[in-house]
């Protein structure tokens, strides 16, 4: 190695002289010599990522949580007219029950209005049942209104208190600094009254 | 020379008393683990076949299978499994449907709601297994005074593992001539100083499998005692296969960097 | 002289990136020097892997654990659980754990072989007496990061097993009882104990490491001894460590793994012990209390003493402190080995009165060590005591007498010498 270097400063030996040494022909064992470097420096890189991926793993979700990243939720007890909060991956969602009048009401807002406009078609399967994470899209608090003495905002539907967010009958922001609806989370009809959230 | 020639001429093999060194070194230290286990007043169980247990272990699913009936018709009445959860039981064969089916014919206490009061509900396949007794003492209480273990872990817990809770259940006899039993124990051939709280539980036929495999106590105590080494190592069929490969990797690595080595060197002396 | 390169390291290096580093901080002009150019003796065994194969365990030990730790609880209701998280639930928590678990013992077994290449070829002698004593500097952290490490799982054998040796300093004179009480933090081992156990075993690797530093410094100054414990005079007698040794200790690292995974992959709990799958009970001793098998030849030591020491009537020293005098006194014989053994002969392949001696105290050793593993009767206990009384009389009697008496074999005149003579 060291020898290179010391060729490389050599400026003083003219071009014409020839180099006894052939340098253009790699004698067969010198292949076979890379070809060997090579193939354990292969396994080796092999070796290094077969090792990472279990640590890089573990950080994901382990199965006790990935258990608890469906919740199912049986709707049978809410009347119409009644919210209930239920916790899914450590978040609280809103269920609601929606009166007709709510159910109406939400239907009937101009999308233009809107500053995340969406039709409430969008945000319900069941017109009946609004499920939506409840939490503010501005900072993260957890609005107000599910509960009958809460207040709802001059909407109908939902308000923050941290900073004065709005939401309608159908969870979209109205009034204050949030910038988007309340999100609908993914979620299926297993049966009439039952839900599978996640 | 030839390859294995060359790998015969390796340094530690020319100096005869360093080799012997190691191998009676190693010898005698697997020796020591391994009365460690001697030192105990355990009496050897028969030692059993067991799927799990060769080279290639997988677990024999179907015997895990009523094993897990023989536990839950027969052993949990005593016996908790705190450690493993209803989902867990999709390892063995059962679906999802089935093992939330399993979850939902226990009653799990939960709570606080928002009344403040603890409430019971359903169980779902992502609760852990319902204990018997609420805690330890209540535990002692209904068996006068002996706690029956956790099985989670039993089988690792334990010095012959699966060989022994196999024996234990099929090495229930009459105690040998003169001896009088402590009130309330029975005899064992396995369980160490011979005399055990829990009374013989197998019976012929009294668990109907699902399989119409018949319910002989030799087959019970068989198919429990899987069902327990897998809740005790979910995880083995993984770690076999994963040793499979590693130790091949490893071997065909290292053989390459013995023949690396060996070129490096090949220009000294 | 210009002012630009005032205050800056000469490097040779003509790429222009790695030059500005290195005539900052020259780490690429001190690898190359230490480990590119480095000479080493090319008589090296497989003894000499070692080192690198401990370096290398000690990595996967701390790797391993810093990830066990964003898994572990310490608190005594969670402690067991957690870890049963780690191996059931956690993506490939098992494997980690199992590599932590079984890599503890591979430590060990690596150091004693490590040790026992210093003992054979005179690697503790002048002017090497500082690498050995950093060495056993390191096996004493070694022995406390194992110990607290074992109690972390909060199993019947780790509750129990630090009781008995956290009240062995009860028996310390007038302070014994209060510094118990102090290192407990309560009344017995209790959740105080264990929260600064799960500290402290997160912290000393890391001390561990720095010594390692220091112990390779102190290697590098002196040089590798060899086996035949003869210095390198000219460069006929060594090879620089790149490619050489960095080809052999790669490959010694890789038949270490190969070793280490048919533990961690087919029998990763033939090396502990059962009732460590039990939770702690502090109402239920375990039949057998057993460290583990590392442990074991300091365990019979410890249980040697059996009887106070005492004069007229009156005791001197009670058996317990006794024990855990001549505990730590085994470490401390080691320690002062430098000037124990002053043989101007290092190798013992010269030494051949010396090389039975050595056989003895193999024996010795996995006497004690068997000894250990044993419950505390006859006749282990007489065999645990004699075996005692010889390790200590091989480095204090035998060995400063064999100086003496001893007829050295003739030795080479160099390490050339040897290798190509084949001596």
């Amino acid at each position: 190695m060291s020898a290179t270097a010391a060729t490389l400063k050599n400026k003083t030996s003219p071009k014409k002289v020839k180099k006894t040494s052939p340098k253009k022909t790699v004698s067969k064992k010198e292949t076979r010599r890379e070809f060997l470097y090579l193939a354990a420096a292969g396994m080796g890189g092999i070796g290094a990522i077969s090792v990472a991926w279990p640590f890089i793993d573990s950080w994901n979700p382990a199965a006790d949580t990935l258990a608890l990243s469906s919740v199912d939720v049986n709707l049978e007890a809410v009347e119409v007219g009644q919210s209930i909060t239920v916790t899914w991956r450590g978040k609280p969602v809103f269920i609601r029950r929606r009166t007709a009048e709510e159910i109406k009401e939400a239907e009937s807002v101009e999308l233009l209005d809107l500053r995340d406009p969406q039709p409430d078609s969008e945000r319900v399967q069941k017109t009946e049942w609004l499920i939506m994470v409840g939490i503010c899209t501005h900072l993260g608090c957890v609005p107000l209104g599910q509960k009958v003495t809460d207040p709802k905002g001059d909407y109908g539907g939902w308000f923050c208190p941290c900073h004065g967010s709005h939401y309608d009958t159908s969870g979209r922001i109205r009034k204050g600094p949030a910038p988007a609806n309340l999100i609908v989370p993914e979620y299926e009809f297993t049966e009439d009254t039952m839900i599978r959230l996640g | 020379m030839t390859p294995l020639q060359k790998i015969y001429k390796m340094e530690n093999f020319v100096n005869i008393p360093k080799k012997i060194f190691f191998s009676f070194f190693l010898i005698i230290t697997m020796m020591i683990t391994s009365t460690i286990f001697a030192s105990t007043n355990a009496v050897k169980p028969p030692q059993n076949e067991w799927k799990h247990r060769s080279l290639f272990g997988t677990f024999d699913r179907a015997a895990a299978q009523r094993g897990f009936q023989v536990y839950k018709e027969v052993c949990s009445a005593c016996h908790s499994l705190r450690l493993l959860s209803y989902r867990n039981l999709e390892a063995l064969g059962f679906s999802p449907e089935e093992s939330k089916a399993i979850a939902s014919e226990y009653v799990i206490k939960d709570g606080p709601n928002d009344e403040g009061d603890m409430f019971k509900r359903s169980g779902l396949s992502s609760d852990r297994f319902v204990s018997p007794y609420a805690n330890e003492q209540a535990g002692r209480a209904a068996n006068n005074g002996a706690f029956p273990p956790d099985l989670s872990l039993i089988t690792k817990a334990r010095v012959y593992g699966e060989d022994y809770i196999h024996g234990i259940l099929t090495g229930y006899s009459d105690p040998p001539e003169g001896m009088t039993l402590a009130p309330g124990m029975y005899w064992n051939k396995y369980f160490p100083g011979h005399q055990i709280a829990m009374p013989p539980m197998l019976l012929e036929n009294g668990v109907e499998f699902a399989d119409e495999t018949e319910a002989s106590i030799e087959q019970q105590a068989y198919d429990v005692s899987v069902f327990l080494s897998w809740a005790a190592d979910p995880h083995l069929e993984k770690r076999m296969a994963m040793g499979l490969k590693t130790v091949l990797f490893l071997l065909v690595f290292s053989i390459l960097m013995y023949f690396v080595k060996k070129k490096v060197w090949s220009d000294i002396k | 002289m210009s002012k630009k390169s005032v205050g800056l390291a000469k490097s040779n290096y003509k790429n222009p990136v790695i030059k500005w580093v290195d005539q900052r901080l020259p780490i690429f002009t001190m690898l190359d020097k230490e480990y590119g150019q480095f000479p080493t003796p090319k008589n090296f065994n497989y003894l000499w892997n070692f080192g690198p194969i401990l370096v290398v365990t000690l990595l996967i030990m701390i790797i391993t654990g810093v990830f066990l730790a964003m898994f572990y609880t310490s608190d005594i209701g969670y402690a067991f659980e957690s870890v049963e998280r780690i191996m059931r639930d956690v993506n490939y928590g098992w494997l980690i754990r199992y590599i932590h678990m079984n890599g503890a013992s591979m430590f060990f077994i690596a150091v004693y072989l490590h040790m026992a290449r210093g003992l054979y070829y005179g690697s503790y002698k002048q002017p090497r007496e500082l690498l050995w004593m950093t060495g056993i500097i390191i096996l004493l952290l070694m022995m406390a990061t194992a110990f607290m490490g074992y109690v972390l799982p909060w199993g019947q054998m780790s509750f129990w097993g630090a009781t008995v040796i956290t009240n062995l300093f009860s028996s310390i004179p007038l302070f014994g009882e209060t510094i118990v009480t102090w290192m407990w933090g309560g009344f017995s081992v209790n959740n105080a104990t264990l929260n600064r156990f799960f500290a402290l075993h997160y912290l000393l690797p890391f001390v561990i490491f720095a010594v390692v530093f220091l112990h390779v410094v102190a290697l590098h100054i002196t040089g590798s001894n060899n086996p035949t414990g003869i210095e390198i005079q000219d460069e006929r007698d060594s090879v620089p460590f790149h490619p050489y040794y960095t080809a052999k200790d790669l490959f010694g690292i890789l038949v270490f793994l190969l070793f280490f995974s048919i533990f961690i992959f087919y029998v990763p709990d033939y090396l502990g012990h059962p009732d460590n799958y039990t939770p702690a009970n502090p109402l239920v001793t375990p039949a057998h209390i057993v460290p583990e098998w590392y442990f074991l030849p300091f365990y019979a030591i410890l249980r040697a003493v059996t009887a106070n020491i005492s004069f007229f009537g009156v005791t001197l020293m009670d058996a317990k402190l006794g024990g855990v005098l001549l505990m730590f006194g085994s470490i401390f014989v080691l320690f002062i080995l430098p000037w124990l053994d002053t043989s101007p002969i290092r190798s013992t392949k010269y030494r051949p009165l010396y090389k039975f001696f050595f056989l003895f105290l193999i024996i010795d050793l996995l006497t004690l060590g068997y000894v250990g593993g044993q419950p505390a009767e006859q006749p282990y206990i007489l065999i645990g005591q004699i075996a005692t009384a010889y390790y200590f009389s091989h480095f204090l009697v035998i060995l400063p007498l064999l100086v003496k008496f001893e007829k050295t074999s003739p030795m080479p005149k160099s390490i050339h010498d040897a290798v190509t003579k084949n001596i």
